[in-house]
Order: structure tokens, then sequence, then C-alpha cells
């Protein structure tokens, strides 16, 4: 009896205390007025006031000031671009590499895992700073194109958008192989090989036949890309240009030059209600895969 | 390189602590000391000593806002300072503690007693003005010899600026100092509170701002030295150390810094004690210690900054205490402006601006 509830408890606990709790805490900020205090917002709960009198101070005015300035939905709207268009880029570049890695041979494999697995040795700033020395215009890129006399003008790439989504794709890309070899692995080669007997091309074969057969790789894959990318705020700070508008950097903004905390909380949490929609998808993805399976 | 080498430090300074060693963190800006009197201060007092830097302000803020940094001495800039004393984020210096109170410049902390009335919470650590960093070779080349290199007209004049983009302009990236020069520029009064005529900073800025290569607050040392940029609107000590590393280079890139005609903001960096530091006996050690004349002399000459020290300056190399961009003259001096921190409301409409320009939305 005891150990069913302890099994059921936890996973329970689990999400209060790492997820409803803080969330508790950032609602309830983003309810405040900002104030010069320490920490510097209004009000702070009191026990002699009581429940009722901290509630009733409490109100949704930054969640209207969000809808008044068109700069919030134009982070959000752009943060969206920025992450679908990662999302796809990783797809067409990750895709290819998972489909060599299941077609490799079977003593290869491991070695070329590793291979994915290994950048995440370094520091994840160590290898967007590296972008850095690779992309800017007197770097790496610039100076082996020059020399080899494709461009006489270095390229800019730093500080653009571009900059930004090379990041995120070398970033996120591991996320992106790894669910996606996993399917491809275990896919039944004699059913390619059905298809060609039945006369299907060795291409339409693999768009018939492979492809609808990896979605559910490919569907985890895009989702563990697309939901961190969203918020993501190191790669465009150091990457992308000051024209970068994404969440992040508004939701830095908010925190740091304002110092308005309420206001800052207030764009995370619709951040939150954004990332709820594609968190649930891939929620429901992972179940059928699972259901599936059994 | 700096940074690098102050984690390295702090890295150091971390591993050979013994399990009871006394220890104080320090907080204080990228390149803004000698490295060589850290371990002066670990030697002298036995103390470890865990040097932290930042580059914003701002994050200094936000961190002795939410509370329990960590920290024993921070330096945020005095206006910053005024905020954070309101909000309750520092305790009051012990001056029995600080056996070298008495060098400090009375010229100096009249000025800083703006932020902190009577110092009662902090001490300056150095002082300099916000200018334009040059590099003289290459703006002569794109404007010419009579380029106007000591006006501001130099970064807000669109006509200048569509030249200068080809070389390369980076700005600081903190709305408080560029707004003010802004200001200064168009005739109005550079620490104006009123929300109208701040507002009249973005047309000027958003005119320009095609030109602006990027807003940054430390990395236009590298870049001028490396002659990857030829303007910066910069600190006065940040565009004298690019001179310096590009002297030592031997690039052939010469960096000169100018403050400019139409004024320039004076601002002052104030070493404080935060309300819950972890050691504030080791704190006010730290500060008493920078209070030493020859220590303070030692920092000002490696990072060209003047001090709020006054008999550190017999210990100043001729390179600081002689240069009118460091220690300016009175008519210099005259021309200098400082301003107050922006209310909360005004705040927000200043940093919408910046976005605003910054981003175009």
């Amino acid at each position: 009896m005891m150990r069913r509830f302890l099994l059921i408890a936890t996973p329970y606990f689990w999400l209060l205390a790492l997820f409803l709790v803080p969330f508790a805490i950032v609602f309830k900020i983003s309810l405040s007025d900002a104030a010069i205090a320490r920490p510097p917002y209004m009000p702070q709960f009191d026990w002699a006031e009581g429940i009722r009198a901290f509630i009733s101070q409490l109100d949704f005015e930054n969640f209207v000031f969000l809808t008044e300035d068109d700069l919030y939905w134009k982070a959000y709207l752009s943060s969206l671009k920025i992450a679908l268009i990662s999302t796809v880029l990783t797809l067409l570049v990750g895709f290819p590499m998972a489909y060599g890695m299941a077609r490799a041979p079977t003593e290869w494999r491991p070695t070329l895992m590793m291979l994915i697995i290994l950048p995440f040795w370094t520091s994840f700033l160590i290898r967007v700073y590296a972008w850095m020395g690779i992309l800017s215009n007197e770097g790496y890129l610039n100076s082996v194109l020059m020399w080899l006399g494709v461009i006489n003008e270095p390229l800019v790439i730093l500080n653009t958008n571009i900059a930004v989504y090379i990041g995120i794709v070398y970033t996120y890309l591991p996320f992106m192989i790894l669910p996606i070899y996993s399917t491809l692995e275990r896919l039944d080669g004699s059913l390619n090989e059905a298809a060609e007997d039945l006369g299907c091309s060795r291409f339409s074969a693999f768009w018939l036949v492979t492809v609808p057969l990896s979605r559910p790789g490919i569907a985890a894959g895009s989702f563990l890309v697309f939901i961190p990318a969203l918020g993501e705020f190191v790669i465009p700070s150091l990457l992308g240009g000051s024209g970068t508008l994404m969440i992040g950097k508004v939701l830095w903004e908010e925190f740091f030059s304002n110092r308005d905390w309420p206001v800052a909380s207030a764009v995370a949490i619709i951040l939150l209600l954004i990332l709820v929609i594609p968190i649930v998808l891939f929620q429901r993805n992972q179940q059928k895969q699972q259901e599936a399976e059994q | 390189m700096t940074f690098k080498t102050a984690t390295l430090t702090a890295i150091v300074a971390l591993s050979t602590s013994a399990a009871f060693a006394e220890e104080v963190r320090v907080y204080n800006w990228s390149d803004y000391i000698d490295e060589e009197l850290l371990t002066k201060f670990e030697t002298e007092t036995g103390i470890d000593l865990i040097y932290d830097v930042f580059d914003s302000n701002e994050v200094l803020e936000t961190k002795m806002l939410a509370g329990g940094a960590g920290y024993d001495v921070v330096v945020p800039s005095g206006t910053f300072l005024q905020r954070q004393v309101q909000a309750g984020a520092f305790q009051k210096l012990d001056t029995a503690q600080l056996s070298n109170i008495g060098n400090v410049w009375d010229v100096i902390s009249s000025r800083t007693a703006k932020y902190d009335p009577d110092n009662a919470y902090s001490i300056n650590y150095m002082w300099g003005t916000t200018g334009l960093g040059i590099n003289t070779g290459k703006v002569a080349e794109v404007l010419g010899d009579d380029a106007p290199v000591n006006s501001l007209a130099l970064v807000f004049d669109p006509a200048n600026m569509e030249k200068l983009a080809s070389c390369g302009v980076h700005f600081l990236d903190a709305p408080a100092e560029i707004i003010p020069a802004v200001l200064a520029y168009i005739g109005e009064d550079p620490d104006s509170q009123d929300a109208d005529v701040i507002a009249k900073a973005e047309p000027v800025l958003s005119a320009i701002r095609p030109y602006v290569q990027k807003f940054h607050s430390s990395e236009y040392i590298n870049a001028l030295a490396n002659g990857d940029i030829c303007v910066a609107i910069g600190w006065s000590g940040d565009v004298l150390q690019a001179r310096d590393r590009a002297a030592e280079a031997e690039n052939g890139v010469d960096i000169a810094y100018y403050a400019p005609t139409e004024g320039a903001l004076m601002w002052f960096d104030q070493m404080a004690v935060p309300v819950d530091a972890p050691n504030p006996e080791a704190a006010h050690k730290f500060i008493n210690f920078i209070l030493d004349a020859e220590n303070m002399a030692a920092a000002s000459n490696y990072v060209y900054y003047a001090n709020g020290n006054k008999a550190s300056q017999e210990h100043l190399v001729e390179d600081v205490i002689g240069d009118t961009a460091i220690y300016p003259d009175e008519a210099t001096l005259q021309n200098l402006y400082t301003t107050s921190p922006y209310a909360q409301k005004l705040q927000r409409k200043v940093t919408r601006l910046w976005t605003k320009v910054k981003s175009g939305t």
C-alpha cells in the first residue's frame, strides 16, 4: 500500500516542486507592481495583513500592458518564425545524417554515434563563442573564402539572423539526429525490398516507405529543437545583431534594463502558454508511439 | 582576455582555499584593475580573494535587487548606486575600519555626494567620461583631415556616419549614456527627466542607426585596437586601453580619445558593500587596500582611468596624470555633465526608445 502510494506520489511531487510551485511564484510576480525595493516589486506577502488583503492588491495590469505595445507581439511572432525555420533547417541537415548512420555498417555505428555526442563534451557557451570566431568579418570562414578567391569582400554573417540560424542548427542538431536515427535503425529493410520488388524506384521506396515510417522520430526531433529554440537567449545575444528580435531578449530587457520583474514575469507566462501547445502535441506523439510499439 | 584571467584567478583562488580560510568576493567591471594587485592583496592579508567581472550596470543591479548574490564588494556607477541605496541594497561603510579614508579627493567626493549623500555607503573607485574613441588614420581617410573628431556631430550627423559605416562604428549598449549625449548634441539638457525632451533623441538615433555596426559595452576595446572599427562611443579609459593594445601589437593602428566639445558625461564607479555581504569585515579590508595611495595609483596606471584618491596622484605616471583625456584640465572639467537616475515610468520609456532604435520595432 505504502509502496504504491509512493510510486504514484513521486511524479506528482516532481511536477509540483519543479513546475507548479515555480510557475505559481512567477504568476504571482506577474500580478504585482514594480517598486524600488529588494526584491523590486510590491506587494510582498505579509502574514499580519492576511492573504485576502494581499490578493486584493494583485491585478492583471501587466498583461493588459503587453497587448498595448506591439513590441511584444512582434517579438513572439519573430521568435516563432526563427524557431520554425531553424527546426526545418535542422531537419534538412539532420535527416540525411541519421539516415546515413542507420545505413552504415553495424560496426561503424557506435563510432558515428560517438561523433554526434562528442561536441557535448565541450561547454555549449564555448562552442557558440567558437562560431563567433568562424563567422566574423576577419574570421576563419571569410579568410578561407577570400584566400580561395571566391569572394573579394568579407561576407557579413555574424550579428545577423543567418548567424542565429547557424548557431541553432549546430547546437540542436544532435537532438534531431538521435530520435530519427533510433526510428530508422529499427526499420525493417525488407519493407523497402518489397516496395522495390513491386516496382518502386529506390527514391520512391524511400519517399513512400522510409520517410512515413520515420515520422515519429521526425516529430520527436522537431519538438526537441523547436521548444528550446523558441525561448532561446544565448545564441541570438551572442551571434545575432541588434535587429534580431526574440522574446528571450525582450524578457532579458524587461528584467535587467527596466528592472520590471512583474512585466518580465507576464512575458514569461505568455511564452509558457505558447509553448504548452507544442509540448502537449509532443506528449501525444510520444504516447502514440509507445502504444504502437506495444 | 582579462575576463579569462579573472576567471582563472577565481578558480585558482577557489581551489587553493583551505577549508576554513577567510574569503572576500569582489564584483567589479571588466578590464578595470591591475591583476597583480589581486595577488598582492592575498599575500598581505591572507584572505582569499575571489574576483568576478561584469560589463553592465543592469546585470549588477539585478543581482543586488534579487539579494543573496554573495559578493562582499561591488562597484556600481553613481546613478545606479543611488537607486540601489534607496532599495536598501547596501550597508553603511564603517570608516573606523578604513584607515586610508583620509586619502580621498574632495573634488570627487563632493560630486559623488549627489548620488550618495555624505558618501555614507560608497567610496569612489574610479571615474571617467563617455566620449569618442577614434582610429585617427582611418577617420582621416574617410572624412578628410578636418573631420570633427572632438564633436558629437561625428557620430550623430548622418552625413558623417554614412561614410564612417564603411570602416565600422560601435556604440555603448547603454541608453542612460547615449541618450544624454544626443540631448547634449541637439542643445537640450542632457540630464532631462522630461519624457518629451527624451523623445527628441529618437529621430536623431534612428537616422544614424543603419550605420552603427554594433551596440556593445566591452567589445569595442579589442575592435578599436585591431582596427576592425574606426569610431566608438565609449568610456575614456577603455579607449586608452585600446590605444595601448594597438601600440603593443604594432599594427599601425593609432587610437585617440576625445571628450566631445558639446559636453561629456562624467561618471563615477563606487565601491559599496551589499547589505547581505557574507564577510563585511573583509570587504572593508579590501576597500582599505584599494584606498592605499600606491595601490590605487597602480590600478589607475594600469587601466588609464582617473581615481578619487588625492594621495595616489604623486604615484601616478605622467602618461596618466598628465593626460587631459584622463585628468581633464579646468576648461574640460567645466564642460562635463552628470546625470540622475530615471524614475521607473521614465526608465520604461527610455528602454523602449532604445529597443526601438536598435531593432527598428
